[in-house]
């Protein structure tokens, strides 16, 4: 029992560290890496909860896939670094105030909520393998699945629609030269 | 295993520093970054409940956030690239073209 609560406050306490990483860090690179931790940090939480699917998912999608796009397009953009400083020191002030008293009263309602001071079940051995997520995935909630398919599919035309103008200008481009020759 | 209070507190804990990213940061995507940071808070909210109530639709509550997440990156980080070509940069104090 104790070094479960050892373990859950190491691990909480790098969760919290790396998030503060990401809040003061300058350089954009930096909170990307500093994200892609705090995300496996939290996978390692989901295994303790008993879901080694879904912490497999967060280590493959969100630390993997989400976060080497967010890199791809800082390079690409050079944006590690904004240039020039604060303009709005009193609203920096303001937004910690604001972010504490969030803090306080979500703390407030959960403690109110749910201040349940038993531990947490022992999760049974086959509770949310694969097999079992897939079926619950694939007969109760068919048709959530679908819809997801749908958004990705939007969103790829999507992106394809707003970066495209680049592509048909260097078309256009290529064309002009061609003319001129 | 620890009682679902400590989950609660760290995804509290974890979703306010995310506000408080969105609130103080100048870089657009660093923006984007945060608000990610409070997807996973709620992320880990639905999983302590999953575990609480030992009931797996919570489980499948995080896995629809994660592919929606996906999607939300992927058009704005698009958005982003046009912005930039547009402006030459992704300084949020510098998008108040619609600023009176």
């Amino acid at each position: 029992m104790f070094f479960t609560t050892l373990f859950f406050g190491g691990i909480a306490l790098a969760i919290v560290g790396t998030g503060m990483g990401v809040l003061l860090t300058r350089n954009a690179v930096y909170t990307v890496l500093f994200l892609v931790a705090n995300f496996s940090l939290v996978a390692v939480l989901y295994l303790v909860l008993g879901a080694p699917f879904l912490a497999m998912a967060q280590v493959t999608v969100y630390a993997g896939a989400i976060m080497v796009l967010f890199l791809f397009v800082i390079m690409l953009l050079g944006a590690e670094r904004l240039p020039g400083r604060e303009p709005l020191k009193s609203q920096r002030v303001l937004a910690l105030v604001l972010g504490g008293i969030l803090l306080a009263q979500v703390a407030l309602f959960v403690v109110w909520g749910f201040n349940n001071a038993n531990p947490l079940p022992e999760a049974a051995p086959d509770f949310a393998t694969p097999t079992q997520v897939a079926t619950l995935l694939f007969t109760k909630y068919a048709l959530p699945f679908e819809v997801t398919s749908v958004i990705l599919l939007v969103a790829v035309i999507g992106v394809i629609v707003l970066t495209r103008g680049e592509i048909t200008s260097i078309r256009g481009r290529l064309l002009g030269k061609k003319k001129e020759e | 295993m620890e009682p679902i209070i400590y989950y609660l507190a760290l995804s509290v804990i974890l979703f306010s520093m995310g506000v408080v990213g969105v609130l103080v940061r100048r870089n657009a995507i660093v923006i984007f970054m945060c608000l990610e940071m409070m997807f996973n808070a709620a992320n880990l909210a639905f999983m302590a409940f999953a575990s609480y109530y030992q009931a797996l639709d919570g489980q499948m509550f995080v896995f629809f956030v994660m592919t929606v997440a996906a999607a939300e990156v992927a058009v704005g980080l698009a958005l982003m690239v046009a912005i930039f070509r547009a402006k030459k940069s992704i300084d949020v104090d510098q998008m108040s073209s619609l600023k009176g």
